[in-house]
């Protein structure tokens, strides 16, 4: 008998949190607030901890996926949305990820925000955004994993523009929320698709029926549906064309960033898809889209981080990138590798922007790394963190996204469509990676200090963008370098041992590992592999599990695989330490020699400019002349106001009746009689 | 022998008579006098149709009173006797305040 493992427990803590706070921590001290903030984050995370352990697959006591159930939330008769949770192996990761590294994004937040102000309100939307990203990961049908998903997208527009009062933060709050609605319409089409041809949103049911359809090798409407849901992720996780607005949310505090803009929500995408993998793997064109998308996506946002200058922009890219290889892996099939790398992403990416939130605290709220420089003696505990993320994300031998990006990279090898190539930008993108995060680490930690840096020309160039100082800090700092507060340095010291031995749960078998994140994800995801087996073998026969095979015959192939990947990122490392460390007016030399590149780079290849000039502007200016114009003030207020008008002048011809000449009121009176006596005269002759 | 749709149609042309001097005369004199004029007319009308349920009792429905016609011509004198007289007292204050019978110029109720 399964144990009731109250799952919603979980989501909720952090909701009542965000109650408290929000309506009344603007009475409370800020010891108070962050007191609240922390208990229900932690009780929730120690919560899901307890009901991960107690599912744990190995163990049976509990049969998986756990499915809870609250009663019926939406209840025709066609059509009907349980209130319920669902905890699989995938759930699991996601449940532990985002409790984990939210509860420690919340310690380091009290150090971080103790000098701003709104202090109840930034722990109060945190707790909402960890409500709702809890919902979304538990959810056990789309329709409740839709309220999550709308919700952090509210916490994350809530977030960016925390600081409310500079336009460029209101701005990119904005942008943010309305970029994700359009990939939200997505995700709603994908929605009513499969309300359409399974009457049913719940997990268990639609994975159910659409167990019993082959593959979809055409353009039918599972395709459609996958791809539709593929928008709404593209949306979230930010990936080409919907990526914009991620680097612009990096105007949120940087603990903002590290957890929604990085950690968790734009994973939400990958996770979507990769819960989705029984339908995604019935469309082979729906995941070559996906593939293709994400390879492109993890390209070009690391050819940008790498003329970013500001230290959270570089983030930014590299998040979009790394989402970028995730997406690339559920385009592969490889789901499991997609989650492993979203843990182990989770990991490092929070730990950069957290220990470069500190260097932004250490420094007095300077963002532009080229004021930065020599940081390393001054901040060690930041810097020897930040060290060991980079090396991560670099993919050091060992370290976390050594094992996750490689297991991406040989999934793309091996797929069955152009995987060579898928490979190789992704290899090409591993390098750049490689490059833009030494190219950070050098700049920011290395050489000399160099606070009024003169930033010259280029400065102009970008000022309009990237220098604004998004950190709302007051001068209170500007005496001088200082170490951070130990509630910052704890989360850094832990969120860095995760980032160097949260890889070690994937250990691929060519190093003598078990792989035991893919082992562990199988039940909950579907393989194009494992629907070509349901359909051609007899139900209850042995199903080969098509990997195996592959990885027998391609073990030499892997080793070089992983050599490559490994030498591309030394390649990176090396070009980053000649430019930004041993030969400092090489990159300047370098920009003035390919300036038209460069500045193409620097500018984002103008994406941003060619969306205001495609979209934006046509559409301001329907909405202006058509639809303002038009249909308002033409159709609408004609409308309105000719309905007053029209009543107005009939008036005015009636209140001629009422002349006070009693003549003329004779006179009606006389022609009602004619009428009245005419109407019987007519009766008379018609009987 | 007069038929009875000749005495009623001398008496709708007297009462459209009436109804046109009511209508299109100004002085308050002759409005009156087409007052009585309608009044008369309905009143010949009266007659007309006594005179006729006289000659015709044996068509005589039951729920008619054979002489109702001239006992409604009585009334009809009544009022119209008393309304010359209530009527004539106003056109003579009204002509002693106002100096006209001329009942545009009679058209506001205060002074």
């Amino acid at each position: 008998m399964n144990p009731n493992l109250n799952l919603w427990v979980i989501p909720l803590l952090p909701l009542a949190g965000a109650a408290i706070n929000g309506l009344l921590g603007r009475r409370f001290k800020n010891g108070v607030v962050s007191f609240v903030a922390l208990l229900f984050t932690a009780v929730s995370f120690g919560w899901a901890v307890w009901a991960v352990w107690t599912a744990w697959p190995e163990s049976g006591r509990v049969a998986l996926p756990y499915i809870e159930s609250h009663g019926n939330w939406i209840w025709t008769s066609a059509f009907s949305a349980p209130f319920g949770f669902y905890l699989d192996p995938l759930s699991m990761v996601m449940v532990l990820v985002v409790t984990g590294v939210g509860f420690l994004i919340h310690i380091y937040s009290v150090g971080y925000m103790a000098h701003e102000g709104g202090y109840y309100r930034f722990f109060s939307y945190l707790n909402l955004f960890m409500f709702f990203m809890l919902m979304l990961v538990l959810a056990n049908n789309y329709l409740l994993l839709f309220v999550g998903w709308e919700g952090v997208g509210l916490a994350s527009y809530l977030l960016i523009g925390f600081f409310f009062l500079k336009d460029s933060a209101a701005d990119a709050g904005k942008k943010a929320f309305i970029v994700n609605r359009i990939g939200d319409f997505g995700f709603l089409i994908g929605m009513f698709l499969l309300i359409q041809h399974f009457g049913t949103l719940n997990f268990d049911s639609v994975f159910g029926q659409v167990s019993k359809l082959g593959s979809d090798g055409g353009w039918g409407w599972l395709t459609i549906a996958a791809i539709c849901l593929m928008v709404g992720a593209t949306g979230k996780s930010a990936q080409i064309p919907l990526y914009v607005w991620l680097p612009d949310a990096m105007e949120g505090p940087t603990p903002v960033s590290a957890l929604i803009h990085a950690a968790t929500m734009v994973t939400a995408g990958i996770y979507m898809i990769a819960r989705s993998s029984a339908i995604f793997s019935r469309a082979p064109h729906a995941l070559a889209l996906v593939a293709v998308i994400g390879c492109l996506t993890a390209f070009f946002a690391a050819t940008m981080g790498m003329a970013q200058t500001d230290i959270k922009r570089v983030l930014a890219y590299s998040t979009v990138s790394q989402l970028g290889y995730m997406f690339m892996a559920c385009g592969v099939a490889a789901y499991s590798a997609a989650i492993f790398h979203l843990m182990t992403h989770a990991f490092f990416k929070a730990l950069l922007f957290l220990a470069a939130g500190s260097v932004i605290h250490a420094i007095g709220g300077e963002q532009d790394m080229r004021r930065m420089g020599g940081l390393r003696k001054l901040i060690p505990w930041t810097f020897w963190t930040m060290t060991a993320a980079t090396f991560a994300i670099a993919g050091a031998p060992g370290l976390a996204a050594f094992f996750s990006k490689d297991e991406i990279l040989d999934k793309a090898y091996a797929s069955p469509f152009d995987g060579h190539l898928l490979w190789a930008v992704g290899v090409v993108t591993a390098g750049l990676t490689s490059f833009y995060m030494f190219r950070l680490w050098f700049m920011t930690f290395f050489g000399e200090r160099r606070p009024n840096a003169d930033l010259g020309d280029a400065h102009a160039a970008t000022a309009a963008h990237a220098a604004a100082p998004a950190h709302g800090h007051d001068d209170s700092h500007g005496h001088g370098v200082h170490e951070s507060p130990w509630v910052m340095v704890v989360p850094l010291v832990i969120l860095a041992i995760g980032s160097v031995l949260s890889g070690w749960v994937g250990v691929p078998h060519i190093f003598k590992g078990h792989d035991r994140i893919d082992g562990f994800l199988q039940p909950a995801i579907q393989t194009p592999a494992d629907v070509a087996a349901s359909s051609e073998t007899q139900p209850g026969a042995a199903v080969p599990h098509a990997a195996v095979e592959e990885e027998a015959e391609s073990a030499g192939v892997e080793w070089s695989l992983i050599g490559t990947s490994v030498a591309v990122a030394a390649v990176g490392f090396f070009f980053a330490w000649l430019l930004y460390y041993k030969q400092r007016d090489l990159p300047d030399r370098i920009t003035a020699r390919i300036h038209g590149v460069y500045l193409t780079v620097l500018h984002k290849y103008y994406v941003d400019e060619g969306y205001g000039a495609l979209f934006v502007k046509p559409l301001l200016a329907l909405s202006t002349v058509v639809f303002w114009r038009g249909v308002d003030q033409g159709m609408i207020d004609g409308m309105v106001n000719g309905a007053g008008e029209t009543a107005k002048e009939i008036g005015g011809q009636l209140r001629r009746m009422q002349s006070g000449n009693i003549r003329s009121y004779a006179a009606w009176v006389a022609a009602g009689g004619a009428a009245v006596i005419a109407y019987m005269v007519w009766l008379g002759v018609g009987k | 022998m007069v038929p009875l749709s000749w005495y009623l149609i001398l008496s709708a042309i007297l009462f459209s008579l009436g109804v046109v001097g009511f209508l299109i005369k100004r002085n308050i004199i002759t409005i009156f006098m087409s007052i009585e004029l309608m009044l008369n007319a309905v009143n010949l009308s009266f007659v007309s149709f006594a005179n006729y349920w006289h000659q015709n009792a044996d068509k005589l429905p039951a729920n008619v009173a054979p002489l109702s016609g001239q006992v409604f011509v009585f009334f009809v004198m009544v009022v119209a006797a008393a309304e010359a007289a209530v009527g004539l007292a106003i056109i003579i204050a009204v002509f002693r305040t106002r100096e006209t019978l001329n009942v545009d110029r009679v058209n506001l109720l205060k002074l």
